[in-house]
C-alpha cells in the first residue's frame, strides 16, 4: 500500500517526491511565548491534490494551516505559494473554518459571495457566481435563508461554496466537518471527492479522524505533538472509482487505518 | 368602580368571546402586555382609593389630570423645553459614545487612554456634579445638554467598546482570510457583529439621558416637565404631579421601544425571523 517506513526515527522527509508543488512551507517553526508549537516543518503541497495533516490534538496541525493561510504569523520559516513567499493572507488561497464563520445577518446569498463583495466585484456578478456555486454544494431553494435556519451540514456547505467563489488555487480546510453529525459527515466526504476531482484545485485539510484522512486524501502528513513535527508521510492509493462503501470495506483502505493507528497511539493516553 | 367592572367583564363574558380571547391570548403577545399593565393601572388605582397618603392620587385622577394639562397645552410646551437638551444631549453621546467605543475597541492604546476616565464616570455619582455645571455653565440649555451626556456618555462608551471587544475572532479572521481591507472589516463585520451590544449600550445610554433631563430640570432651574413636577407639587396638585411624572417615564419607554423596534427591523434582519 505504502512505501513509506512506520517509526519517526526512520521517516526522511526529502525521500518523498512532490511533482509541481503549488504551496511549499520551509522550515516554518512557531512559538507562543514559551510554547513550542511548531519545529522545523517542512513540507511540498501538490497541485491538485488533496494532502491531510493528520495528528493528535496539540500537533499544530490547525496552527499550521492557518499559517499557509497567512492568518497566523510564524516565529521563522517560509511559506512559498506558486513560487513567491508570502507574508499575509492572498487570493490563491481560500479558508474553510472549522466554526464556519458565516455572517449571522447575512443570506446564505450575500455569505456566499462575501469574498467577492470585499474584492469590489459587481451585485449582479457576483450573485450570478454565488449563485452557481450554491447550485454545485447542494443548497438551491436556500439563497435567501439565514445561516441560523439551516443545520449544521448546511452551514459547511455555504462556508465551502464561500471559499469555491473567489476561484483560488488552493484550498485550506480547517477541521471543516467536525461540527457535522456522522451521517452527514460521511455524505460529506463523498461530496468533497466530487468537488475535488471537478474542481481540479488543491486542497489542504486538517483533521483529527484517521478514517475521514485515509477516505479523503490523496497524500497524508503526519504530525506527531509538542513540539509539531512531521512524522511521517504516507500516500493511502486508494482506488476511488469504486463504490463509497466497498471501499471503506477494502482490506487496503483498513490496512492503512490501521498502520496510520498504530503510528498514533503511542500519544494517546 | 369603572376599571373593577371593566375587569369584570373581561374575565365573564359569553361563552364565544372567551374563546376568541383565549385563542388570541395563546397567539399575541400584545394580549399579556396590556394585561401586565392592567394589573399595574388597577393596583395603582385601588392605592389611591385607599388611600396609602392623601399625597397619592388614584390612576383615574391622573389621568384626569394628565388629558386636562394636554389640552390646555402646558403639557406640550413642557415637553418641548425637555426634549431640547434631552434630544441634544442623547444625540451627541450617541455619536460620540459610539464613536469613542469602537476606537476604544479597535485600539489598545486607545482602551488604555480612555477606558479610565469613562470607568471613574460611570461609578461617579453624577447627581453630585450636576449642581456644579451650573457654577461654569449657567441655568441654561448648556448646563442641561451636559447633564444630559454626561450621564448617558459613559454607559454608551463602555458598552460599544465591550461589543466590538466581543465580535467573533472567527468572523475577523474570515474577513482577513479573503483580503479585506482595515475599513470593510470594520464596516462589514465588526459594526454588524457588535451591532446587538451596541444598541443594548445605547438603550441604557439614552435611559439614562432621561434620568440626566430630570436631573438637570429638578437640580438647575426648573424648566420643562421638572417645571410641572415642581410646580403641582409646590400647591399640592398630586394628580397633576403625578401627571408629570408619569408622562416622561411614558416617553422614556416609548423611546426605548422605538430603538429595539429600529434594531431589530433595521439592523439585523434576521432576528424578525426566529
Amino acid at each position: 500500500m505504502n512505501a513509506t517506513a512506520l517509526a519517526a526515527d526512520e521517516f526522511d522527509p526529502a525521500s518523498v517526491v512532490t511533482r509541481d508543488p503549488v504551496v511549499r512551507v520551509e522550515g516554518i517553526c512557531k512559538h507562543y511565548g514559551s510554547v513550542e508549537a511548531l519545529r522545523g516543518i517542512d513540507l511540498q503541497f501538490e497541485r491538485g491534490k488533496l494532502t491531510t495533516l493528520l495528528g493528535p490534538s496539540g500537533c499544530g496541525k490547525t496552527t499550521l494551516l492557518k499559517i499557509i493561510a497567512g492568518l497566523v504569523p510564524a516565529t521563522s520559516g517560509r511559506i512559498i505559494v506558486n513560487g513567491r513567499a508570502v507574508t499575509g493572507p492572498g487570493p490563491e488561497r481560500a479558508f474553510v473554518f472549522q466554526d464556519f464563520a458565516l455572517m449571522p445577518w447575512a443570506t446564505v446569498l450575500r455569505n456566499v459571495g462575501f469574498g467577492l463583495e470585499l474584492k469590489g466585484v459587481p451585485a449582479d456578478e457576483r450573485n450570478r457566481i454565488a449563485r452557481s456555486y450554491i447550485g454545485e454544494v447542494g443548497l438551491q431553494g436556500f439563497e435567501d435563508k439565514y445561516p441560523h435556519e439551516l443545520s449544521g451540514g448546511m452551514r459547511q456547505r455555504v462556508g465551502i461554496a464561500r471559499a469555491f467563489a473567489v476561484n483560488a488555487d488552493v484550498l485550506l480546510l480547517d477541521e471543516p466537518f467536525s461540527a457535522v453529525d456522522e451521517q452527514n459527515r460521511r455524505k460529506f466526504q463523498e461530496d468533497l471527492l466530487r468537488l475535488v476531482e471537478m474542481e481540479r484545485k488543491t486542497f489542504i485539510f486538517v483533521t483529527h479522524s484517521i478514517e475521514e484522512a485515509v477516505y479523503v486524501s490523496d497524500r497524508i502528513v503526519l504530525l506527531s505533538p509538542r513540539p509539531g513535527r512531521v512524522s511521517n508521510i504516507i500516500d493511502p492509493r486508494i482506488d476511488r472509482t469504486a463504490d463509497p462503501d466497498d471501499i471503506r470495506r477494502d482490506p487496503g483502505y483498513l490496512d492503512v487505518v490501521e498502520e496510520i493507528w498504530q503510528g498514533l497511539r503511542h500519544y494517546a493516553e | 368602580m369603572s376599571v373593577m367592572s371593566q375587569d369584570v367583564k373581561v374575565v365573564a363574558p359569553a361563552a364565544t368571546t372567551r374563546q376568541a380571547l383565549r385563542l388570541f391570548a395563546e397567539r399575541r403577545r400584545s394580549f399579556w402586555v396590556v394585561l401586565s399593565l392592567l394589573v399595574l393601572f388597577t393596583a395603582w388605582e385601588i392605592a389611591g382609593r385607599v388611600p396609602i397618603s392623601f399625597a397619592f392620587p388614584t390612576f383615574l385622577d391622573t389621568l384626569a389630570a394628565l388629558a386636562e394639562m394636554v389640552a390646555d397645552g402646558s403639557m406640550v410646551r413642557a415637553f418641548f423645553l425637555t426634549l431640547q437638551p434631552l434630544v441634544l444631549g442623547v444625540a451627541i453621546s450617541a455619536l460620540l459614545g459610539i464613536a469613542l467605543g469602537i476606537v476604544m475597541g479597535l485600539s489598545d492604546r486607545m482602551e488604555w487612554l480612555l477606558a479610565p476616565v469613562f470607568i471613574v464616570l460611570q461609578a461617579a455619582p453624577m447627581a453630585a456634579l450636576v449642581p456644579l455645571v451650573t457654577f461654569v455653565y449657567g441655568i441654561g440649555l448648556v448646563a442641561k445638554t451636559l447633564a444630559v451626556i454626561m450621564l448617558a456618555l459613559p454607559v454608551i462608551v463602555l458598552n460599544s467598546y465591550k461589543a466590538v471587544r466581543h465580535v467573533n475572532p472567527s468572523l475577523v479572521d474570515m474577513c482577513r482570510s479573503f483580503q479585506g481591507t482595515r475599513r470593510q472589516q470594520i464596516f462589514k463585520i465588526i459594526i454588524p457583529d457588535a451591532a446587538p451590544v451596541l444598541f443594548a449600550g445605547l438603550r441604557l445610554g439614552v435611559a439614562a439621558g432621561f434620568i440626566g433631563v430630570m436631573l438637570a430640570e429638578l437640580l438647575i432651574t426648573p424648566t420643562g416637565i421638572g417645571d410641572l413636577i415642581t410646580y403641582h407639587r409646590s400647591v399640592a396638585n398630586y394628580a397633576h404631579m403625578y401627571a408629570a411624572v408619569a408622562s416622561i417615564i411614558a416617553a422614556s419607554t416609548v423611546t426605548l421601544a422605538v430603538l429595539q423596534w429600529f434594531e431589530t427591523n433595521v439592523m439585523r434582519p434576521e432576528k424578525r425571523r426566529s
